[in-house]
């Protein structure tokens, strides 16, 4: 999925995409209604399906619970692959589950089968102080340990103090509103492995530029240059003007974050396959950052020209200045929403191809493979498609920061 | 399934903690030890090879102006060569032409001379052969007169005869 030579062939039209943005932007913004329209109706298909069996089998949890936890070693002693782990395991392949536990977020790192790498729950209660131990005592949701829980794959506090049966266990609501979750999810992990990955490249990349000053660039150097230099002169410069150098760090770093990790979230194997920039904890806090930026950059002209529009007159202001200042939160929050959707979308449509090979070979082995077949190819698809939207993404997202940047920093203009 | 759906756009704290902390830290090390030296090292190479052009360009520029001026000189110099080369000619038309009527000239002088000199040697030569024809004539009569004179009649013939050439020649 990821070879060498289509990264080459891609960043070869790094330039050429640069110089026809205008262009091809607007070609992939029509692909888009397409793709999300398709995955619309698969989503409602296997989703539609899942819920029906989830509500039939839900009525009895406890006694679902006992069956399931029976269903499960009995599963893993066949030798069964089966995905994810809960009630609806029984009662066959659950496509809807099987798609949100992988966009979501989870305590541990699921590999395969009934393998997960177990990563530590860090918790602080008020009350309780620091807990940390790892995420394996959870047992996947079946055991309770020092006083909590996983209860829809988050953490509650319990009333037991000791390692108990989750089903024996009581919530304690009180207790869990004033717990705070920092544990090392799977995402958290993902977080710090793809800032090593950042740190590493860049310090690199920058030994290499003081090594061979003058010199022309060579190997990774080379590689990430075009990038830099496509940030620094289509989007930082003609986004922001005379003042971009001041946010070249934070354009880079955020390109650069947001492209790795759209990246690393195609590869399916560890430690890729986590759907970082795809969470909105995650673009909350780069949006954040840039309507923190925008806000404290801004000049007397960028604030002026929101409370008090010059040329217009009193009335319409009456009706401007809110729509201004609403204005001013809905940008970043729209680049909230856009990196989260488009990321998760496109992980939603590969995972929703996948799962259609287990929907049909449920039925029938032949139907399988043969729907095997047509997912394989529009898998490959769609990660060509994806691997273009990384990009873009990324791209959107910095030059849309530049842009609000530019607006805050603008001189006014003489008339 | 509603629960985990919700949970999907509700941003959780752990990650929000961890993401903040992280990507602020990172940002801070990349802009203070990567992208530093790597923009400003770009910047340097940008500006080094736009000097560089630049020098080229005027480098060019003087070139051509040297060449300019080379072709200037070297039109000049033609032109002077000429016009030496022309005054060469014309001083050594002159200098053929004036050696030409000196020699004239003297060969004139010198033939006149000559000519003269052959006159002046011609009289002299015929005076002094009138001479000694005289002379001779004078020794031949003696001779003539010493034998012959014995007889009156002869001698009287023989002084008619001479009258008459001497005045046959007079004439």
């Amino acid at each position: 999925m990821l070879k060498p030579t289509f990264f080459f062939f891609y960043f070869a039209r790094v330039s050429t995409f640069a110089a026809a943005k205008k262009g091809v932007t607007p070609r992939l913004e029509m692909l888009k209604p397409l793709l999300r329209a398709a995955f619309v109706i698969f989503g409602a298909l296997s989703l539609g399906a899942a819920n029906a069996q989830h509500e039939a089998h839900a009525t009895d949890s406890t006694t679902v619970h006992a069956v399931a936890t029976d269903a499960h070693t009995t599963a893993a002693a066949e030798g069964h692959s089966v995905e994810g782990h809960g009630e609806s395991e029984k009662k066959g392949f659950d496509a809807g589950k099987l798609i949100l536990d992988h966009i979501g977020d989870e305590h541990g790192w699921h590999l395969w089968g009934h393998t997960s790498l177990p990563l530590p729950v860090i918790l602080y209660n008020t009350q309780r102080g620091f807990s940390v131990f790892s995420s394996s005592r959870f047992e996947h949701g079946h055991k309770a340990h020092a006083g909590y829980m996983l209860h829809e794959g988050r953490v509650v506090a319990v009333n037991e103090e000791g390692d108990v049966d989750a089903h024996h266990a009581t919530v304690n609501e009180e207790l869990t509103k004033s717990t705070w979750d920092i544990s090392i999810t799977k995402n958290v992990m993902s977080l710090l492995v793809s800032m090593a990955l950042l740190l590493w490249i860049f310090l690199s990349v920058a030994g290499a530029y003081t090594r061979r000053a003058g010199m022309a660039p060579k190997g990774l150097q080379s590689f990430i240059e075009p990038i830099i230099l496509f940030v620094r002169d289509d989007v930082a410069k003609s986004a922001i003007g005379p003042k971009y150098m001041k946010y070249m760090p934070y354009l880079l770093t955020a390109f650069f974050f947001i492209f790795l990790n759209n990246l690393l979230g195609l590869i399916p194997i560890f430690p890729g396959g986590a759907n970082l920039t795809g969470n909105i904890a995650v673009t909350l806090v780069l949006a954040l950052i840039t309507f923190g930026i925008v806000t404290f950059s801004g000049n007397k002209h960028y604030w002026h020209h929101i409370f008090a529009m010059p040329g217009v007159p009193g009335w319409v202001l009456a009706i401007l200045t809110p729509v201004e200042i609403l204005g001013m939160f809905l940008k970043p929050f729209v680049l909230m929403i856009r990196l989260f959707a488009n990321i998760t979308a496109g992980h939603i449509i590969a995972l929703s191809f996948f799962s259609l090979i287990f929907v049909f070979g449920e039925t029938n082995a032949g139907a399988g493979y043969g729907v095997a077949i047509g997912s394989w190819a529009f898998t490959v698809f769609m990660a060509m498609l994806e691997l273009l939207v990384a990009f873009i993404q990324a791209y959107v997202f910095t030059f849309l920061s530049a842009m609000y940047i530019g607006s805050a920093v603008e001189e006014p203009h003489h008339h | 399934m509603f629960l985990v759906t919700l949970s999907l756009v509700e941003p959780a704290f752990g990650l929000v903690f961890w993401m903040t902390l992280s990507f602020l830290t990172v940002l801070f090390i990349l802009a203070k030890f990567a992208w530093k030296p790597i923009l400003n090292s770009l910047h340097e190479r940008e500006k080094t090879i736009e000097d560089a052009l630049s020098e080229a360009k005027k480098a060019r520029e003087e070139i051509a102006n040297m060449k300019a001026s080379n072709e200037d000189l070297m039109r000049q110099a033609r032109a002077e060569r000429e016009e030496l080369l022309k005054e060469a000619r014309d001083v050594r038309d002159r200098e053929i032409a004036t050696a030409k009527d000196k020699a004239k000239a003297e060969a004139d002088a010198m033939l006149g001379r000559a000519r003269e000199d052959i006159r002046n040697e011609k009289n002299a030569a015929i005076t002094e052969m009138k001479n000694q024809v005289a002379e001779l004539s004078i020794l031949v009569a003696e001779r003539i007169l010493k034998e012959k004179l014995g007889d009156p009649a002869a001698q009287k013939a023989l002084v008619d005869k001479v009258m008459t050439e001497a005045d046959l020649r007079k004439s």
